[in-house]
Protein backbone atom coordinates (compact mmCIF):
# COMPACT_ATOMS: atom_id res chain seq x y z
CA UNK A 1 0.00 0.00 0.00
CA UNK A 2 1.71 3.49 -0.98
CA UNK A 3 1.37 6.20 1.39
CA UNK A 4 -1.89 9.09 0.59
CA UNK A 5 -1.82 12.23 0.85
CA UNK A 6 -4.14 15.52 0.87
CA UNK A 7 -2.76 18.43 -1.26
CA UNK A 8 -5.91 20.55 -2.31
CA UNK A 9 -9.13 21.87 -1.22
CA UNK A 10 -12.01 23.10 -2.18
CA UNK A 11 -15.60 24.06 -0.87
CA UNK A 12 -18.52 26.36 -1.03
CA UNK A 13 -20.02 28.22 1.89
CA UNK A 14 -22.86 26.63 3.29
CA UNK A 15 -25.96 28.37 3.47
CA UNK A 16 -29.28 28.23 1.20
CA UNK A 17 -27.97 28.76 -1.87
CA UNK A 18 -30.91 29.58 -3.92
CA UNK A 19 -28.89 30.92 -6.88
CA UNK A 20 -26.92 27.80 -7.46
CA UNK A 21 -27.66 24.13 -8.70
CA UNK A 22 -25.86 20.80 -7.27
CA UNK A 23 -23.94 21.08 -10.30
CA UNK A 24 -22.76 24.58 -9.88
CA UNK A 25 -21.98 24.03 -6.39
CA UNK A 26 -19.44 20.79 -7.65
CA UNK A 27 -17.89 22.67 -10.20
CA UNK A 28 -17.18 25.36 -7.75
CA UNK A 29 -15.54 23.13 -5.11
CA UNK A 30 -13.51 21.25 -7.45
CA UNK A 31 -12.11 23.41 -9.65
CA UNK A 32 -10.60 25.59 -6.27
CA UNK A 33 -9.92 22.56 -4.64
CA UNK A 34 -7.71 21.50 -8.40
CA UNK A 35 -6.35 25.55 -8.11
CA UNK A 36 -5.26 24.30 -4.84
CA UNK A 37 -3.03 21.22 -5.15
CA UNK A 38 -1.86 23.04 -8.47
CA UNK A 39 -2.89 20.48 -10.33
CA UNK A 40 -5.51 19.08 -13.53
CA UNK A 41 -4.50 15.58 -14.23
CA UNK A 42 -7.37 13.38 -12.94
CA UNK A 43 -7.61 9.56 -12.88
CA UNK A 44 -10.72 9.79 -10.98
CA UNK A 45 -13.40 11.07 -9.26
CA UNK A 46 -16.21 9.85 -6.34
CA UNK A 47 -19.16 12.25 -5.40
CA UNK A 48 -20.74 11.76 -1.92
CA UNK A 49 -24.25 12.28 -2.34
CA UNK A 50 -27.07 10.87 -0.39
CA UNK A 51 -30.46 12.22 -2.24
CA UNK A 52 -30.14 13.53 -5.67
CA UNK A 53 -32.09 10.78 -6.98
CA UNK A 54 -34.86 12.47 -4.91
CA UNK A 55 -34.46 15.81 -4.66
CA UNK A 56 -33.09 17.00 -7.86
CA UNK A 57 -34.63 13.29 -9.82
CA UNK A 58 -30.69 12.98 -10.90
CA UNK A 59 -28.43 9.85 -10.47
CA UNK A 60 -25.52 8.74 -12.19
CA UNK A 61 -23.69 11.97 -10.63
CA UNK A 62 -20.45 10.09 -11.33
CA UNK A 63 -20.12 10.68 -15.17
CA UNK A 64 -22.30 14.15 -15.07
CA UNK A 65 -19.90 15.93 -12.59
CA UNK A 66 -16.95 14.41 -14.28
CA UNK A 67 -17.52 16.33 -17.48
CA UNK A 68 -18.76 19.46 -16.15
CA UNK A 69 -15.36 19.83 -13.82
CA UNK A 70 -13.80 19.47 -17.27
CA UNK A 71 -12.79 15.77 -17.01
CA UNK A 72 -15.35 13.51 -19.15
CA UNK A 73 -13.48 9.96 -19.59
CA UNK A 74 -12.13 9.68 -15.90
CA UNK A 75 -13.01 6.97 -13.67
CA UNK A 76 -16.30 8.33 -11.48
CA UNK A 77 -18.83 6.89 -9.13
CA UNK A 78 -21.33 9.14 -6.73
CA UNK A 79 -20.89 7.14 -3.71
CA UNK A 80 -23.99 6.80 -1.12
CA UNK A 81 -23.69 5.81 2.69
CA UNK A 82 -26.72 8.10 4.00
CA UNK A 83 -25.03 10.98 5.84
CA UNK A 84 -21.65 9.44 5.52
CA UNK A 85 -21.29 9.76 2.13
CA UNK A 86 -18.88 12.28 2.38
CA UNK A 87 -16.95 9.78 4.65
CA UNK A 88 -17.26 6.40 2.51
CA UNK A 89 -16.48 8.88 -0.64
CA UNK A 90 -12.75 9.52 1.02
CA UNK A 91 -12.39 5.93 2.44
CA UNK A 92 -13.26 4.80 -1.55
CA UNK A 93 -10.46 7.51 -2.79
CA UNK A 94 -8.07 6.47 0.07
CA UNK A 95 -7.89 3.12 -1.21
CA UNK A 96 -7.64 3.98 -5.26
CA UNK A 97 -3.94 5.63 -4.71
CA UNK A 98 -3.22 3.68 -1.87
CA UNK A 99 -3.45 0.46 -3.81
CA UNK A 100 -1.63 2.10 -6.97
CA UNK A 101 -4.43 1.77 -9.37
CA UNK A 102 -4.68 5.98 -9.08
CA UNK A 103 -2.26 8.77 -8.98
CA UNK A 104 -4.91 11.24 -8.70
CA UNK A 105 -8.24 10.87 -7.19
CA UNK A 106 -10.78 13.62 -6.18
CA UNK A 107 -13.04 13.11 -3.06
CA UNK A 108 -15.87 15.34 -3.48
CA UNK A 109 -19.67 15.18 -1.52
CA UNK A 110 -22.49 17.56 -2.42
CA UNK A 111 -26.36 17.95 -1.57
CA UNK A 112 -28.19 20.29 -2.64
CA UNK A 113 -31.43 20.42 0.20
CA UNK A 114 -33.34 23.46 -0.65
CA UNK A 115 -34.59 22.45 -3.85
CA UNK A 116 -37.70 20.63 -1.75
CA UNK A 117 -40.32 21.62 0.78
CA UNK A 118 -39.54 20.55 4.63
CA UNK A 119 -41.94 17.22 4.30
CA UNK A 120 -40.02 16.07 1.49
CA UNK A 121 -36.24 16.35 2.65
CA UNK A 122 -38.02 15.29 6.02
CA UNK A 123 -39.13 12.29 4.20
CA UNK A 124 -35.77 11.83 1.90
CA UNK A 125 -33.78 11.54 4.90
CA UNK A 126 -35.72 9.29 6.99
CA UNK A 127 -34.61 7.13 3.90
CA UNK A 128 -31.18 6.29 5.94
CA UNK A 129 -33.26 3.53 7.92
CA UNK A 130 -35.29 0.91 7.05
CA UNK A 131 -38.14 2.37 4.89
CA UNK A 132 -40.41 -0.75 5.13
CA UNK A 133 -40.18 -1.53 8.82
CA UNK A 134 -39.29 1.30 10.74
CA UNK A 135 -40.00 4.62 8.79
CA UNK A 136 -43.57 3.02 7.54
CA UNK A 137 -44.15 3.56 11.26
CA UNK A 138 -44.66 7.40 10.83
CA UNK A 139 -41.44 8.02 12.66
CA UNK A 140 -38.73 10.78 11.11
CA UNK A 141 -34.72 11.09 11.07
CA UNK A 142 -35.62 13.36 14.47
CA UNK A 143 -37.41 11.34 15.75
CA UNK A 144 -34.77 8.11 16.06
CA UNK A 145 -32.33 10.34 17.40
CA UNK A 146 -34.63 11.56 20.01
CA UNK A 147 -35.29 8.19 20.62
CA UNK A 148 -32.01 7.47 21.95
CA UNK A 149 -31.92 11.11 23.92
CA UNK A 150 -34.48 9.97 25.69
CA UNK A 151 -33.03 6.84 26.92
CA UNK A 152 -29.35 8.41 27.59
CA UNK A 153 -31.06 10.89 29.85
CA UNK A 154 -33.40 8.00 31.84
CA UNK A 155 -30.31 5.28 31.90
CA UNK A 156 -27.61 8.11 32.85
CA UNK A 157 -29.60 10.56 34.86
CA UNK A 158 -28.18 12.87 32.47
CA UNK A 159 -30.26 16.76 32.12
CA UNK A 160 -31.20 18.14 29.07
CA UNK A 161 -29.41 21.18 29.37
CA UNK A 162 -25.92 19.64 29.65
CA UNK A 163 -26.72 17.81 26.16
CA UNK A 164 -27.97 20.93 24.25
CA UNK A 165 -25.10 22.61 25.55
CA UNK A 166 -23.28 21.35 22.96
CA UNK A 167 -25.14 23.12 20.69
CA UNK A 168 -24.26 26.22 21.99
CA UNK A 169 -20.67 25.82 21.99
CA UNK A 170 -21.36 24.86 18.27
CA UNK A 171 -22.48 28.39 17.49
CA UNK A 172 -19.74 29.67 19.52
CA UNK A 173 -16.93 27.86 17.01
CA UNK A 174 -18.54 29.03 13.76
CA UNK A 175 -18.57 32.64 14.54
CA UNK A 176 -15.68 33.13 13.15
CA UNK A 177 -15.70 30.17 10.05
CA UNK A 178 -16.19 32.51 6.89
CA UNK A 179 -17.91 29.18 5.55
CA UNK A 180 -19.88 28.30 8.29
CA UNK A 181 -24.15 28.42 8.05
CA UNK A 182 -24.73 30.06 11.67
CA UNK A 183 -22.13 33.26 12.13
CA UNK A 184 -24.14 33.89 15.46
CA UNK A 185 -24.26 32.61 19.12
CA UNK A 186 -27.05 31.30 20.43
CA UNK A 187 -27.79 31.35 24.37
CA UNK A 188 -28.87 27.16 26.20
CA UNK A 189 -31.89 29.05 27.15
CA UNK A 190 -32.97 29.95 23.25
CA UNK A 191 -31.70 26.19 22.62
CA UNK A 192 -34.09 25.33 25.17
CA UNK A 193 -37.04 27.58 24.47
CA UNK A 194 -37.14 26.98 20.42
CA UNK A 195 -40.03 24.65 19.05
CA UNK A 196 -39.64 20.54 19.73
CA UNK A 197 -39.08 18.80 16.46
CA UNK A 198 -39.70 15.44 17.78
CA UNK A 199 -39.28 14.95 21.81
CA UNK A 200 -37.00 15.64 23.39
CA UNK A 201 -35.32 17.54 20.72
CA UNK A 202 -35.68 20.99 19.78
CA UNK A 203 -35.03 22.96 16.34
CA UNK A 204 -32.24 24.27 17.55
CA UNK A 205 -29.97 20.86 18.60
CA UNK A 206 -30.64 19.81 14.54
CA UNK A 207 -27.96 20.68 12.19
CA UNK A 208 -30.09 23.05 9.65
CA UNK A 209 -31.04 21.96 6.15
CA UNK A 210 -28.53 23.53 3.87
CA UNK A 211 -26.62 23.59 0.56
CA UNK A 212 -22.97 22.82 -0.06
CA UNK A 213 -19.84 21.26 -1.81
CA UNK A 214 -16.81 20.05 -0.65
CA UNK A 215 -13.75 17.94 -2.24
CA UNK A 216 -10.36 16.75 -1.64
CA UNK A 217 -7.31 16.27 -4.18
CA UNK A 218 -5.87 12.71 -3.33
CA UNK A 219 -2.24 12.12 -4.39
CA UNK A 220 0.65 9.65 -3.09
CA UNK A 221 2.37 10.97 -0.13
CA UNK A 222 5.93 11.07 -2.53
CA UNK A 223 4.14 13.17 -5.26
CA UNK A 224 2.39 15.41 -2.31
CA UNK A 225 5.71 16.36 -1.23
CA UNK A 226 6.47 17.93 -4.69
CA UNK A 227 3.53 19.62 -4.92
CA UNK A 228 3.20 21.71 -1.42
CA UNK A 229 5.07 22.63 1.78
CA UNK A 230 1.96 21.58 3.69
CA UNK A 231 0.87 17.79 2.51
CA UNK A 232 -1.66 16.20 5.02
CA UNK A 233 -1.06 12.59 5.57
CA UNK A 234 -4.19 10.35 5.81
CA UNK A 235 -2.71 7.90 8.37
CA UNK A 236 -6.48 5.98 8.78
CA UNK A 237 -8.96 5.14 6.68
CA UNK A 238 -11.64 2.55 8.30
CA UNK A 239 -16.06 1.68 8.00
CA UNK A 240 -17.75 -0.10 9.47
CA UNK A 241 -21.45 -0.67 9.68
CA UNK A 242 -24.05 -1.82 12.22
CA UNK A 243 -27.78 -2.68 12.30
CA UNK A 244 -29.73 -0.49 10.27
CA UNK A 245 -32.58 1.18 12.87
CA UNK A 246 -31.47 0.83 16.53
CA UNK A 247 -34.01 -1.46 18.11
CA UNK A 248 -32.36 -4.49 16.66
CA UNK A 249 -29.60 -3.60 18.33
CA UNK A 250 -29.00 -4.61 22.04
CA UNK A 251 -27.00 -1.62 23.40
CA UNK A 252 -29.21 1.53 21.17
CA UNK A 253 -26.82 3.83 23.17
CA UNK A 254 -23.52 3.00 21.60
CA UNK A 255 -22.94 3.36 17.98
CA UNK A 256 -20.98 0.15 17.59
CA UNK A 257 -19.98 1.48 14.21
CA UNK A 258 -18.29 4.12 15.60
CA UNK A 259 -16.53 1.77 17.96
CA UNK A 260 -15.47 -0.65 15.42
CA UNK A 261 -14.11 2.24 12.88
CA UNK A 262 -12.16 3.96 15.55
CA UNK A 263 -10.33 1.11 17.34
CA UNK A 264 -9.49 -0.13 13.58
CA UNK A 265 -8.25 3.72 12.70
CA UNK A 266 -6.48 4.00 15.91
CA UNK A 267 -4.60 1.01 15.27
CA UNK A 268 -3.99 1.91 11.54
CA UNK A 269 -2.42 5.20 12.68
CA UNK A 270 -0.82 3.53 15.92
CA UNK A 271 -1.86 6.52 17.71
CA UNK A 272 -4.56 6.57 20.52
CA UNK A 273 -7.49 9.56 21.53
CA UNK A 274 -4.47 11.05 23.62
CA UNK A 275 -3.07 11.79 20.15
CA UNK A 276 -5.70 13.62 18.62
CA UNK A 277 -5.60 17.34 18.51
CA UNK A 278 -8.35 18.19 16.58
CA UNK A 279 -11.56 16.66 16.68
CA UNK A 280 -14.32 16.34 14.33
CA UNK A 281 -17.77 14.89 15.42
CA UNK A 282 -20.99 14.03 13.27
CA UNK A 283 -23.19 16.23 16.01
CA UNK A 284 -26.67 16.18 13.31
CA UNK A 285 -27.96 16.27 16.76
CA UNK A 286 -26.56 17.01 20.15
CA UNK A 287 -26.47 13.91 21.29
CA UNK A 288 -24.90 12.15 18.32
CA UNK A 289 -21.98 14.62 19.63
CA UNK A 290 -22.38 13.41 23.04
CA UNK A 291 -22.13 9.68 22.06
CA UNK A 292 -19.46 10.13 19.99
CA UNK A 293 -17.23 11.98 22.68
CA UNK A 294 -17.77 8.25 24.42
CA UNK A 295 -17.58 6.29 21.42
CA UNK A 296 -14.55 7.55 20.18
CA UNK A 297 -12.71 6.68 23.96
CA UNK A 298 -12.77 10.43 24.83
CA UNK A 299 -15.26 10.05 27.78
CA UNK A 300 -16.64 6.77 29.83
CA UNK A 301 -20.21 6.07 28.98
CA UNK A 302 -22.56 8.52 30.49
CA UNK A 303 -20.06 11.19 30.60
CA UNK A 304 -19.55 12.71 27.44
CA UNK A 305 -21.47 16.39 28.72
CA UNK A 306 -19.30 16.65 31.33
CA UNK A 307 -16.44 17.07 29.01
CA UNK A 308 -18.80 19.71 27.43
CA UNK A 309 -19.49 21.26 30.66
CA UNK A 310 -15.64 21.37 31.48
CA UNK A 311 -14.68 23.22 28.44
CA UNK A 312 -12.65 20.57 27.64
CA UNK A 313 -13.88 19.94 23.41
CA UNK A 314 -13.32 24.13 23.07
CA UNK A 315 -10.50 25.24 21.10
CA UNK A 316 -8.29 25.71 23.40
CA UNK A 317 -9.69 22.43 25.73
CA UNK A 318 -7.91 18.90 26.20
CA UNK A 319 -10.14 17.99 22.97
CA UNK A 320 -11.03 20.59 20.60
CA UNK A 321 -14.07 19.15 18.67
CA UNK A 322 -15.80 20.98 15.95
CA UNK A 323 -13.78 23.95 15.88
CA UNK A 324 -15.64 25.15 13.36
CA UNK A 325 -18.95 24.63 14.52
CA UNK A 326 -19.57 21.36 13.43
CA UNK A 327 -23.00 19.74 11.69
CA UNK A 328 -24.74 22.36 13.67
CA UNK A 329 -23.61 25.71 12.87
CA UNK A 330 -21.11 25.09 10.57
CA UNK A 331 -23.80 23.44 8.62
CA UNK A 332 -24.45 19.83 7.13
CA UNK A 333 -25.31 19.42 3.61
CA UNK A 334 -25.30 15.92 4.31
CA UNK A 335 -23.20 13.84 1.06
CA UNK A 336 -20.75 16.54 1.71
CA UNK A 337 -20.38 16.81 4.64
CA UNK A 338 -17.42 14.42 5.70
CA UNK A 339 -15.25 16.40 3.38
CA UNK A 340 -16.47 19.70 5.17
CA UNK A 341 -14.83 17.85 8.59
CA UNK A 342 -11.79 16.85 6.46
CA UNK A 343 -11.28 20.55 5.14
CA UNK A 344 -11.66 22.03 8.61
CA UNK A 345 -9.33 19.55 10.41
CA UNK A 346 -7.07 20.60 7.16
CA UNK A 347 -7.27 24.01 8.00
CA UNK A 348 -6.13 23.47 11.41
CA UNK A 349 -3.30 20.95 10.85
CA UNK A 350 -2.48 23.69 8.14
CA UNK A 351 -2.28 26.11 10.73
CA UNK A 352 -5.04 27.82 8.58
CA UNK A 353 -7.45 28.32 10.77
CA UNK A 354 -7.58 31.49 11.85
CA UNK A 355 -9.16 32.89 15.19
CA UNK A 356 -9.92 29.29 16.36
CA UNK A 357 -6.38 28.07 15.62
CA UNK A 358 -5.62 25.52 17.54
CA UNK A 359 -1.79 25.50 18.52
CA UNK A 360 0.25 23.04 17.34
CA UNK A 361 -2.48 20.64 15.94
CA UNK A 362 -0.55 17.31 14.31
CA UNK A 363 -3.33 14.79 14.51
CA UNK A 364 -6.69 15.33 13.60
CA UNK A 365 -9.17 12.43 13.73
CA UNK A 366 -12.62 12.63 11.62
CA UNK A 367 -16.32 10.44 11.90
CA UNK A 368 -18.45 10.32 9.46
CA UNK A 369 -21.75 9.09 10.88
CA UNK A 370 -24.35 7.57 8.27
CA UNK A 371 -28.48 7.07 9.94
CA UNK A 372 -28.26 6.66 13.51
CA UNK A 373 -24.75 5.08 13.18
CA UNK A 374 -25.55 2.25 10.64
CA UNK A 375 -22.50 3.56 8.69
CA UNK A 376 -19.59 5.42 10.60
CA UNK A 377 -16.60 6.01 8.49
CA UNK A 378 -13.44 7.63 10.04
CA UNK A 379 -10.43 8.87 9.33
CA UNK A 380 -7.37 10.07 11.02
CA UNK A 381 -5.17 12.88 9.44
CA UNK A 382 -1.81 14.34 10.34
CA UNK A 383 1.14 16.90 9.20
CA UNK A 384 3.72 15.38 6.74
CA UNK A 385 6.42 17.35 8.94
CA UNK B 1 -45.53 8.61 -6.48
CA UNK B 2 -48.13 5.73 -5.39
CA UNK B 3 -46.13 2.41 -4.42
CA UNK B 4 -46.98 -0.45 -6.45
CA UNK B 5 -49.78 -2.98 -4.64
CA UNK B 6 -47.14 -6.05 -4.56
CA UNK B 7 -44.88 -4.16 -2.69
CA UNK B 8 -47.18 -3.45 0.24
CA UNK B 9 -48.96 -7.04 -0.35
CA UNK B 10 -45.62 -9.01 0.06
CA UNK B 11 -45.34 -8.08 3.46
CA UNK B 12 -48.57 -8.13 5.33
CA UNK B 13 -47.81 -10.79 7.33
CA UNK B 14 -45.07 -9.40 8.87
CA UNK B 15 -46.41 -6.07 9.16
CA UNK B 16 -50.53 -6.84 10.43
CA UNK B 17 -49.54 -9.74 12.80
CA UNK B 18 -46.02 -9.47 14.16
CA UNK B 19 -44.60 -11.81 12.50
CA UNK B 20 -40.61 -12.60 13.04
CA UNK B 21 -38.23 -15.29 12.65
CA UNK B 22 -36.06 -17.45 15.13
CA UNK B 23 -33.09 -18.97 14.42
CA UNK B 24 -33.33 -22.82 15.93
CA UNK B 25 -29.39 -22.69 16.27
CA UNK B 26 -28.95 -20.12 19.06
CA UNK B 27 -32.66 -18.98 20.02
CA UNK B 28 -32.42 -15.71 18.44
CA UNK B 29 -35.69 -13.43 17.77
CA UNK B 30 -35.53 -11.16 14.82
CA UNK B 31 -38.05 -8.57 13.65
CA UNK B 32 -38.05 -7.56 11.09
CA UNK B 33 -37.57 -11.08 10.11
CA UNK B 34 -34.10 -12.22 8.88
CA UNK B 35 -32.79 -15.56 6.21
CA UNK B 36 -29.60 -15.32 7.94
CA UNK B 37 -28.76 -15.00 11.74
CA UNK B 38 -26.28 -12.17 12.50
CA UNK B 39 -25.06 -13.44 15.91
CA UNK B 40 -24.75 -17.48 14.98
CA UNK B 41 -24.56 -17.14 11.42
CA UNK B 42 -27.16 -20.29 11.28
CA UNK B 43 -29.54 -20.07 7.72
CA UNK B 44 -31.80 -22.52 9.72
CA UNK B 45 -34.24 -19.77 10.76
CA UNK B 46 -38.13 -19.65 11.08
CA UNK B 47 -40.99 -17.53 10.91
CA UNK B 48 -42.42 -17.47 13.83
CA UNK B 49 -45.37 -15.05 15.75
CA UNK B 50 -44.11 -12.64 18.10
CA UNK B 51 -46.30 -11.43 21.33
CA UNK B 52 -48.52 -8.43 21.37
CA UNK B 53 -48.05 -7.29 24.78
CA UNK B 54 -44.95 -5.62 25.83
CA UNK B 55 -42.99 -1.91 27.78
CA UNK B 56 -42.17 0.87 26.16
CA UNK B 57 -38.20 1.00 26.23
CA UNK B 58 -38.14 4.85 24.88
CA UNK B 59 -40.27 7.18 23.11
CA UNK B 60 -40.88 10.26 20.96
CA UNK B 61 -43.65 12.68 20.26
CA UNK B 62 -43.10 13.60 16.28
CA UNK B 63 -44.14 17.55 15.82
CA UNK B 64 -42.61 17.87 12.26
CA UNK B 65 -44.24 15.02 10.01
CA UNK B 66 -43.00 13.40 6.91
CA UNK B 67 -44.95 14.00 3.70
CA UNK B 68 -47.72 11.66 3.93
CA UNK B 69 -48.33 11.79 7.89
CA UNK B 70 -49.25 15.39 8.25
CA UNK B 71 -52.53 14.72 9.14
CA UNK B 72 -51.59 12.65 12.50
CA UNK B 73 -49.21 15.08 14.17
CA UNK B 74 -48.44 15.16 16.71
CA UNK B 75 -48.07 11.72 17.57
CA UNK B 76 -46.18 9.45 19.56
CA UNK B 77 -42.99 6.68 18.66
CA UNK B 78 -42.12 4.26 20.43
CA UNK B 79 -39.13 1.11 20.80
CA UNK B 80 -41.36 -1.69 22.40
CA UNK B 81 -39.66 -4.48 24.15
CA UNK B 82 -42.15 -7.47 23.75
CA UNK B 83 -42.65 -9.95 26.07
CA UNK B 84 -40.17 -12.35 24.90
CA UNK B 85 -37.89 -9.69 24.48
CA UNK B 86 -37.69 -8.60 20.67
CA UNK B 87 -37.70 -5.20 20.10
CA UNK B 88 -40.30 -3.49 17.79
CA UNK B 89 -40.80 0.17 16.76
CA UNK B 90 -44.06 1.89 16.48
CA UNK B 91 -47.20 4.40 16.63
CA UNK B 92 -48.66 4.35 19.80
CA UNK B 93 -52.25 5.04 19.80
CA UNK B 94 -55.45 5.64 22.30
CA UNK B 95 -53.62 8.04 24.46
CA UNK B 96 -52.98 11.14 25.50
CA UNK B 97 -49.72 12.08 24.61
CA UNK B 98 -48.70 13.34 28.27
CA UNK B 99 -49.14 10.07 29.71
CA UNK B 100 -46.67 8.16 27.52
CA UNK B 101 -43.78 7.48 29.90
CA UNK B 102 -41.01 5.03 29.95
CA UNK B 103 -41.81 1.31 31.48
CA UNK B 104 -45.47 1.14 30.73
CA UNK B 105 -47.24 -1.87 29.63
CA UNK B 106 -48.53 -2.02 25.82
CA UNK B 107 -50.58 -4.30 23.73
CA UNK B 108 -50.56 -4.31 19.92
CA UNK B 109 -53.64 -3.15 17.52
CA UNK B 110 -54.17 -3.27 13.99
CA UNK B 111 -54.79 0.00 12.48
CA UNK B 112 -54.51 2.20 9.64
CA UNK B 113 -51.15 3.63 8.87
CA UNK B 114 -52.01 6.36 6.13
CA UNK B 115 -53.52 6.95 2.80
CA UNK B 116 -51.09 6.59 -0.27
CA UNK B 117 -51.76 10.02 -1.93
CA UNK B 118 -55.33 10.40 -3.54
CA UNK B 119 -54.64 6.95 -6.04
CA UNK B 120 -53.07 4.35 -4.06
CA UNK B 121 -54.02 1.66 -1.43
CA UNK B 122 -54.50 2.11 2.23
CA UNK B 123 -52.00 0.91 4.56
CA UNK B 124 -52.29 -0.78 7.47
CA UNK B 125 -50.33 -2.14 10.41
CA UNK B 126 -49.34 -2.64 13.90
CA UNK B 127 -49.50 0.07 16.64
CA UNK B 128 -49.53 -0.28 20.63
CA UNK B 129 -52.22 1.17 23.16
CA UNK B 130 -51.69 1.47 26.73
CA UNK B 131 -52.53 -2.63 28.23
CA UNK B 132 -56.19 -2.41 29.13
CA UNK B 133 -56.54 -3.85 32.35
CA UNK B 134 -58.26 -7.18 33.46
CA UNK B 135 -57.29 -8.92 30.18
Amino acid sequence: MREVAIVGIGYTKIGELWERSLRDLFVEASLRALEDAGIDDVDALYVGNMMSGTLQEQEHLGALLAGYIGHPGIAAAKIEAACASGGVSLHQAYMAVASGLYDVVLAGGVEKMTDRLTPDVTFSLAMADDMEYTIYSGVTFVGLNALVYRLYMHKYGVKQEDIANFAVLMHENAVNTPHARFRRRVKLEDVLRSPLIADPIHLLECAPISDGAAVLVLTTLERAKKLTDTPIVIRASAVATDYLSIYERDDMLSLRATVLASRKAYKQAKLEPKDINVLEVHDAFTILGILALEDLGFAERGRGAVLVKEGEIAPDGRVPTNTMGGLKARGHPVGATGIYQAIDAILQLRGDAGKNQVPNAENALLQSTGGVGGTVAIHILSRAD
Amino acid sequence: MCMSVPRYWRERAYRYRLVGTECLSCGRRYYPPRRVCPVCHSRNLVEVKLPERGVVVTYTIIRSPPRGYEKYAPYAIAVVELLDGTKVLAQLTDIDLSEVEIGMEVEAVFRKIREDGEEGIIEYGVKFRPRLTGH
